[in-house]
């Protein structure tokens, strides 16, 4: 990774590690954010993103290695000296202040005038289309407003850097759909870099520009929402970022980057290899289940690709991302596959004989064992 | 199991549970205050001869002495209650925020231990330790501080060292309570919003745990008020404390009737305290009585 200082790097983290007792929750981890981006860090909990995030804040001390922000070390610098700030999970509104005075918190910290920061606080209010509301107690609006007014909080005090602390999670599904929209657009409408941590895949696909994939205090993968989806580095990767299937067999040949594998049970498929995989090494396979192609009929499949068959175990109806459970027949393993949007196959039912094929090229497999 | 039966049973029930309460209220409590009140209202114009009048509270007003002590207790009692406010937030705040588990209880139980012993062997101990011939001029005499042992005892500082002591554990136990339910995001995020320390504790933890604090101080201010053994043992004759002048009336004099007004005019001044305190912290009683 790039380590060098440049000038339009808000934030760069260079072999940052932390350990607690005989736990390493980051190891090493380096990776810098470009201004004005919106970079997330994907990961299980306890794969250390908060630990990473708290130390970017200033709350905990890296044991080792650097933090620049704006280009400017942060060792040594108090949370209340960087020019960050945060959105904390439980959003930590100050339910002891109004709207506004929450608003205005970090101006009058900076010694701005009474009539002033309420000003400014209030016209911040109306960018996050909450104006009018200053006068109001915190636990007099919703979740979402509570959101906006957490963000405008950081965000009147215009800093280099916003890190997000997975603040989507306390809110229900509809909300959390809607505010994911919405901190699209407030990100774009301000232009401040945002570091977002989230244990939901499908926010970081949705709002990121980059997204580090971190797996035990280190980053999987780096990169573009369409290159984790469509090109993991990583089994964990794959498995970890959308839906996948996952087939573990062994490679009987190779042609062109293109595997040919089998399964314990005599099933076979193939995938495109990623890292090092040679004939006769066990594989972790990996097919999306949009990536598969549904028929009743074996011929009506595309006649290049190789065909599979199996018995519909369940139908998963779930509007737009339907699906389908089917057992392969050679292998009775479980392989789920999108249904047609256009409701084609909208009346399949459990115990249906279906056929399927998929393209090699779009499953990929990793040398079992593998991790980076 | 309340939920069966007519309405009037359960009315019986809840009466019957409510009954020791009740009672206790009302023949300890209530009564005698009744009686009192009486009493204090009644002024002797001849060996077993009574008319109702206000001499004893005019007695009161009129004899400097009374209010004087009067005043002097009440003054001393905020001090004592300040005093132990800010002695006892830092321990408390140690207690609820930065010790985790077993060592925040071992932290109150150390607080907790000197409670196991009377009052009046703990104000003994204090003497022991105090008085002229006692541990701790022994000390700054050994030290070089001073040439002769001096006398620490019968000092308003004595007075207020131990009225502090005493009081600590009723200050701690609101204090806890109310700090451990702050929320220490709050904390991080007014420090990353640009506070400093001095203004976190400012804004946010004295807002917030001002239910807490108001209730130690009531608690306290009252204790404080109506100690008698803590002031007479460590201030000796100079104690001057309104406890005393009751017991006075009530013991030495057999004044039941000027004892029983002092009686009234405490109890109105740490009625009146408690509102005003109420009043210019912005709290609500009901509010505060939970913390307590």
């Amino acid at each position: 990774m790039n380590h060098a200082a440049h000038p339009s790097t808000d934030l760069e983290v260079n072999a940052v590690e932390k350990s607690f007792a005989d736990y390493r929750a980051v190891d090493r981890l380096s990776f810098s954010v470009n201004r004005g981006s919106f970079f997330s860090i994907l990961g299980p909990s306890g794969c250390g993103k908060t630990t990473l995030l708290r130390m970017i804040a200033g709350f905990i001390q890296p044991d080792g290695g650097d933090i620049r922000i704006g280009g400017r070390s942060m060792s040594g610098v108090a949370p209340n000296q960087r020019p960050i700030n945060m959105v904390f999970q439980q959003l930590a509104l100050f339910p002891m202040m109004t709207v506004g005075e929450n608003v205005a918190f970090g101006l009058a910290r900076r010694g701005m005038g009474k009539a002033e920061r309420l000003r400014k606080a209030e016209a911040m209010l109306e960018r996050v289309s909450l104006g009018g509301s200053a006068h109001k107690k915190v636990d007099a609006l919703s979740g979402g407003q509570r959101q906006r007014v957490a963000i405008a909080r950081s965000l009147v005090l215009e800093p280099t850097l916003l890190l997000l602390d997975e603040p989507l999670g306390a809110l229900d599904l509809k909300l959390r759909e809607h505010m994911k929209i919405e901190l699209k657009q407030l990100q774009a409408a301000f232009g401040t870099t945002f570091v977002y941590i989230t244990h939901d895949q499908s926010e970081a696909l949705v709002l990121s520009d980059l997204v580090g994939v971190m797996n035990k205090g280190r980053f999987e993968q780096l990169g573009t929402p369409q290159s984790l989806y469509y090109d993991p580095a990583t089994p964990f990767v794959a498995g970890f970022v959308g839906a996948n299937n996952r087939i573990a067999g062994r490679v009987d040949a190779m042609a062109s980057g293109l595997a040919t594998l089998t399964t314990a049970e005599g099933w076979t498929l193939e995938a495109r290899t990623k890292g090092d995989v040679t004939v006769g090494q066990a594989v972790l396979a990996y097919v999306r289940p949009e990536a598969a192609v549904l028929a009743r009929d074996p011929h009506q499949l595309p006649g290049c690709r190789r065909s599979h068959s199996g018995r519909v175990d369940s139908v998963l109806f779930d509007g737009a991302n339907s699906a389908v459970l089917i057992q392969e027949s050679q292998s009775k393993v479980e392989f789920r596959i999108a249904l047609p949007q256009t409701g084609q196959f909208s009346d399949l039912v459990p115990g249906e004989t279906i056929h399927f094929a998929f393209d090699g090229e779009r499953a990929v497999c990793f040398a079992a064992g593998a991790t980076a | 199991m309340t939920d069966a039966g007519p309405l009037w049973m359960r009315r019986l029930l809840l009466g019957l549970l409510l009954a020791p309460a009740l009672l206790w209220l009302f023949l300890l409590i209530v009564l005698p205050h009744l009686d009192l009140a009486l009493v204090s209202f009644r002024e002797r114009v001849a060996p077993r001869e009574y008319v109702t009048s206000l001499a004893q509270y005019r007695t009161f007003f009129i004899e400097p002495l009374y209010w004087q002590i009067f005043v002097r207790t009440a003054i001393l009692s905020v001090i004592a209650t300040a005093v132990t406010l800010v002695v006892a937030f830092p321990v408390a705040w140690t207690i609820a925020k930065i010790a985790r588990g077993r060592s925040a209880a071992l932290l109150f139980m150390v607080c907790l231990i000197p409670f196991w012993v009377s009052e009046t062997v703990r104000t003994l101990g204090w003497m022991i330790l105090l008085r002229e011939s006692g541990v701790m001029p022994a000390l700054l005499v050994k030290l070089g501080l001073v040439a002769s042992p001096p006398e620490l005892l019968y000092h308003d500082a004595t007075i207020l060292v131990g009225l502090v002591y005493t009081s600590l554990l009723f200050m701690m136990v609101p204090l806890v309570s109310s700090l451990e339910s702050l929320d220490n995001a709050l904390i991080e995020a007014a420090y990353d919003l640009g506070a400093s320390g001095f203004t976190v504790l400012r804004t946010i933890v004295i807002p917030h745990a001002a239910p807490g604090i108001t209730a130690g101080c009531i608690v306290v201010f009252m204790l404080t008020l109506g100690n008698y053994l803590t002031p007479n043992l460590l201030g000796g004759t100079s104690s001057q404390w309104f406890t005393e002048q009751i017991y006075n009336q009530f013991i030495t004099r057999f004044n039941w009737e000027q004892g029983a007004a002092f009686g009234f005019l405490l109890l109105a001044l740490s009625t009146g305290m408690v509102w005003l305190g109420l009043k210019a912290s912005g709290q609500r009683f009901a509010d505060v009585m939970q913390r307590a």
